[in-house]
């Protein structure tokens, strides 16, 4: 008898991609700039350490809030047994204005729809747990997040179905993209539940155009199916075109009292706009009562520990700390990825315009030594250790086209940020000189080859054919 | 449109501990402001010993302020979310541990696995050890919320170990043996036992015999054990807590297959009184386990802030043999008051030496010895004596008339306060019941007087 459960022994966990394995290689050799300064670069974590020291500053100032205190009282007892699922209230209301406030309040959230969750990787799962039963299917533009391998399939037995986009048209959904998707999971008699969008997109870095969202909200509406938009990146949006939420284009629309409002789903976390992955902050916001109801109790297998609750309800209740926040994080995103961008391109390597996000989404398919998957590996494997850099290439993402990598800027300093691209700019610059080099080899071998060729014929006078 | 988990109530939360949980909620006591409200005598909270853990908080700020020697960790808690856990915290959970079981035992902090609270290792372990629709055996009375967490989102089967009155309700051979055959007559394939030591709702500790009986039990069908010691740290009386691996232990077990078939939940909501903070835990002496159920733990990590408190807090030996021995006291000194108070209105309680609550044996009060009479007994409590107490059968267990008290979650004067109406509450009906005997009696006379007379007559 099997011991243990197919979950436990398969690697149906995902976790032996080379996402992963980037990762594992730059835990053994980590850089630091004093102590290791040859070690691999660490680029492959979205992750925002941008802006800590606001948040630091605002901590200093407002002991009580990490101190169990509220208007000098102790209320530590209150929090150490508050382990209601429907959440602190205080939290929830200062969480949802906090989403309108990211969204220019063009849109509002009503607290009691808003269902916490230790992280977005909770939240996603519970979602999966909620709307399909195993065997049944999601579609997901790609490229997509390789960590959504592991939380909507693994525990839930629900299947993925990509919706293939390219880079002919900067990697948009189009319609018939989302048609041949849903026929693929037709094919492979999969019951397609709804579709999962990640916007702004993870890893492309781009909000989703107003036309894409339309097109996705006729098309669930068309097949009756559920759309979950996963907004973590939703605070990161630092240039124009600005951040149109799914919610905004149904109000647009018109659809708050049609069936579709129903099945429309949003994810938001902490993890990305506060740079705060640490404290397992999810949310789950749906408009469906069952599902906020159903999801509620689930959340019971990862609610959100109620010291950081109440530390975080004290926090994005400051209106004054959060505009200042939100705008100056912005300003600070921008002006990395801009770094990065111009960094690049003076190693003659471009990136996906991008306006939102941690990350580029860069395009480095004139380094590939031929336009195959393969390459792309043997590529990233040279960067990860000939380079010392730390990038997720684009298999792992689901990217249909070899080619495409994504470099986080925001997990660290300026100066590690200027270094990874010097080393990058090396890289390249030998790699040209080596393919130079080589060329110019060959095309000596084949000029010398017909010179001698000719000489020959010259000295007998005669025909090649002659001979 | 939504799944059949959504849709369908197999959560479990329409069973009448939950039901009581609500009307509280809706008409909660308050010694000043709501006096004749009901009484939450149903949620197994230990509310004794805060002021130990906010008197080291005051004296330790930089644990709260995210500080170490005065430096910010800040940023690095921010970004910690390695499911591996903090190491400083495993580190310090695994001396507590062992600090629990009187240092018989020792941990090993890599085969600790850090989740969201209990709730999430327990669901975690089902998905690591069992396919859906397989099954694991669970001595009744056991928790009511194991119906959800074992069972709702991994489609794991759960089929009772009968236990009764007659010997204390401890697990015998006879009746392991029956839940097995019974499992396979419903076509399940049994992956394991499961039992919670100390017991959640007896308050008891698991005696040797009983578990050796579980170790041979599961090495002779090869199965698991999964031992949920959440209540570890409130032994307060002897016997002693006697752990599954200090008894496996001292069988000299430690190299053979059963060794990697047990799995330890452990949480800090209990013997902390800490459930709001989210810490649970998987100890395994299985490889795959630990590395699946760490994975696994993505779903419910829990908060780097919480784990450098309490890494800081328990790492000092000094707080916690004082909390553990202080914690200890108080319990016996309330669990006492309960019994007595109970006692003294002719209620007698399972004689226990853990936990934070009692079974309470209200067999007498019931008007047949049936489901249907504990329900109605349940209800006049809840909504007529006003005091919230979790009925034997939401615990599953097979005899009615038991009844779940709780008896740290509450104050001394709440505590006396329900005693006092308990025995009103008793009294009156005893009198009802003695009025009903007396006028049974005085029936049975005047027949026997009248049938007296005719026979005169004749």
């Amino acid at each position: 008898m099997r011991l243990l459960s197919r979950k436990a022994t398969c690697n149906t966990h995902g976790q032996d991609s080379s996402y992963f394995l980037g990762w594992q290689e730059y835990e053994k050799n980590p850089y630091d700039e004093v102590k290791n300064p040859t070690g691999i670069i660490q680029m492959g974590l979205a992750e925002n350490q941008l802006s800590f020291d606001l948040l630091e500053s605002w901590l200093a100032s407002n002991p009580d809030a990490a101190g169990f205190k509220k208007g000098g009282q102790s209320i530590f007892r209150e929090l150490a047994l508050f382990q209601d699922y429907h959440g602190l209230p205080d939290f929830k209301k200062a969480l949802v204005e906090f989403m309108a406030e990211i969204r220019g309040n063009k849109v509002s959230f009503d607290q009691n729809k808003i269902v916490l969750t230790a992280g977005a990787t909770s939240a996603n799962e519970t979602l999966m747990f909620c709307l399909a039963e195993p065997g049944e299917a999601f579609l997901l533009p790609t490229p997509y997040y390789p960590g959504f391998d592991r939380d909507l399939k693994w525990r839930t037995g629900v299947e993925i179905v990509p919706i293939q986009c390219t880079s002919s048209n900067d990697f948009q959904i189009t319609s018939s993209a989302l048609e041949e998707a849903f026929h693929e999971a037709q094919r492979r008699k999969l019951r397609v539940k709804g579709v999962l969008i990640t916007n702004p997109s993870n890893p492309l870095g781009t909000t989703m155009t107003r036309s894409e969202l339309n097109l996705l909200l006729s098309f669930v509406t068309e097949k009756g199916i559920h759309l979950i938009s996963d907004e973590i990146y939703s605070g990161t949006v630092f240039s124009s075109p600005g951040f149109v939420s799914i919610l905004e284009v149904l109000k647009d629309r018109k659809c708050e009292n049609s069936q579709v409002w129903d099945r429309v789903h949003i994810v938001y976390s902490l993890s990305k706009d506060l740079g705060l992955p640490g404290f397992r902050v999810g949310a789950i916001y749906s408009n469906d009562d069952t599902v906020v109801s159903a999801a509620t109790k689930m959340s019971s297998f990862g609610l959100v520990s109620s010291q950081t609750q109440y530390l975080l309800s004290a926090l994005l209740s400051d209106k004054k700390f959060t505009r200042n926040y939100i705008s100056e994080n912005k300003r600070r995103l921008k002006q990395r990825q801009t770094l990065l961008v111009k960094g690049l391109e003076k190693a003659g390597i471009s990136c996906l315009e991008s306006n939102a996000g941690l990350f580029c989404w860069v395009n480095m398919k004139h380094l590939l030594s031929s336009n195959t998957f393969t390459a792309e590996m043997e590529l990233w494997k040279k960067i990860v250790h000939e380079v010392k850099l730390n990038i997720s290439p684009g298999s792992s993402c689901h990217c249909t086209e070899p080619g495409w990598f994504r470099v986080c800027f925001a997990n660290m300093s300026e100066e590690t940020l200027n270094l990874a691209i010097q080393r990058l700019k090396s890289f390249v610059e030998s790699m040209n000189n080596q393919s130079h080099h080589q060329m110019l080899k060959s095309s000596r071998r084949k000029s010398l080859a017909k010179w001698v060729f000719r000489l020959s014929f010259d000295h007998d006078h005669r025909e090649p054919e002659e001979r | 449109m939504l799944s059949t988990k959504a849709s369908r109530d197999s959560h479990g939360q329409d069973s009448s501990y939950f039901v009581g949980w609500q009307e509280y909620e809706k008409n909660p006591y308050h010694d000043v402001r709501n006096p004749t409200g009901i009484i939450q005598m149903g949620l197994a909270e230990n509310q004794l010993s805060f002021d130990l853990i906010e008197s080291w908080i005051a004296r330790n700020p930089d644990a709260v302020g995210l500080k170490k020697n005065g430096a910010s960790m800040f940023k690095e808690l921010a970004l910690f979310q390695d499911y591996h856990g903090l190491p400083a915290f495993k580190n310090a959970l695994v001396k507590f541990m062992a600090e629990i079981r009187g240092n018989k035992v020792k941990f090993d902090p890599n085969k600790l696995v850090l989740t969201a609270g209990s709730t999430s290792a327990n669901e975690t372990l089902m998905f690591c050890l069992a396919e859906r629709g397989d099954a694991f055996l669970l001595p009744t009375p056991y928790y009511p919320g194991f119906d959800r967490d074992l069972k709702w989102r991994t489609g794991v089967e759960i089929v009772p170990i009968h236990c009764s009155s007659s010997n204390d309700f401890q697990i015998t051979m006879p009746e392991l043996e029956k839940s097995y055959q019974e499992a396979q007559r419903l076509g399940l394939k049994v992956k394991g036992v499961f039992i919670t030591n100390p017991s959640n709702p007896l308050g008891t500790t698991m005696t040797r015999d009983e578990l050796n009986h579980l170790i041979s039990f599961s090495m002779a069908k090869n199965i698991h054990i999964v031992s949920d010691e959440i209540y570890s740290g409130t032994a307060f009386d002897c016997p002693k807590f006697i752990s599954i691996i200090e008894a496996l232990m001292d069988r000299h077990l430690e190299n053979t297959d059963i060794w990697s078939r047990i799995h330890i939940v452990y949480s800090l909501s209990k013997d902390l009184g800490l459930p709001g903070f989210r810490v649970g835990m998987i100890y395994s002496n299985n490889e795959t386990v630990v590395s699946a159920a760490t994975k696994m733990s993505s779903f419910g990590l829990i908060s780097s802030q919480t784990q450098y408190l309490l890494s800081r807090m328990l790492s000092q030996s000094k707080f916690t043999s004082n909390y553990m021995e202080k914690n200890r006291k108080r319990l016996r000194k309330r669990k006492e008051m309960l019994v007595s108070g109970l006692q003294s209105a002719g209620i007698k309680c399972l004689k226990s030496n853990a936990g934070l609550f009692c079974w309470v044996d209200m067999r007498h009060l019931l008007s047949s010895q049936t489901f249907e009479a504990e329900e109605e007994l349940w209800k006049n409590i809840l909504y007529g004596v006003r005091l919230n107490i979790p009925p034997g059968s939401s615990c599953h267990c097979s005899e009615p008339g038991w009844f779940r008290i709780c008896f740290a979650n509450l104050s001394e004067g709440t505590l006396k306060a329900a005693m006092k109406r308990i025995k009103n509450f008793v009294d009156h009906n005893y009198q009802e019941m003695a009025c009903d005997q007396r006028s049974t009696f005085y029936k049975w006379l005047s027949k026997i007087l009248s049938n007296n007379h005719e026979s005169d007559r004749y």
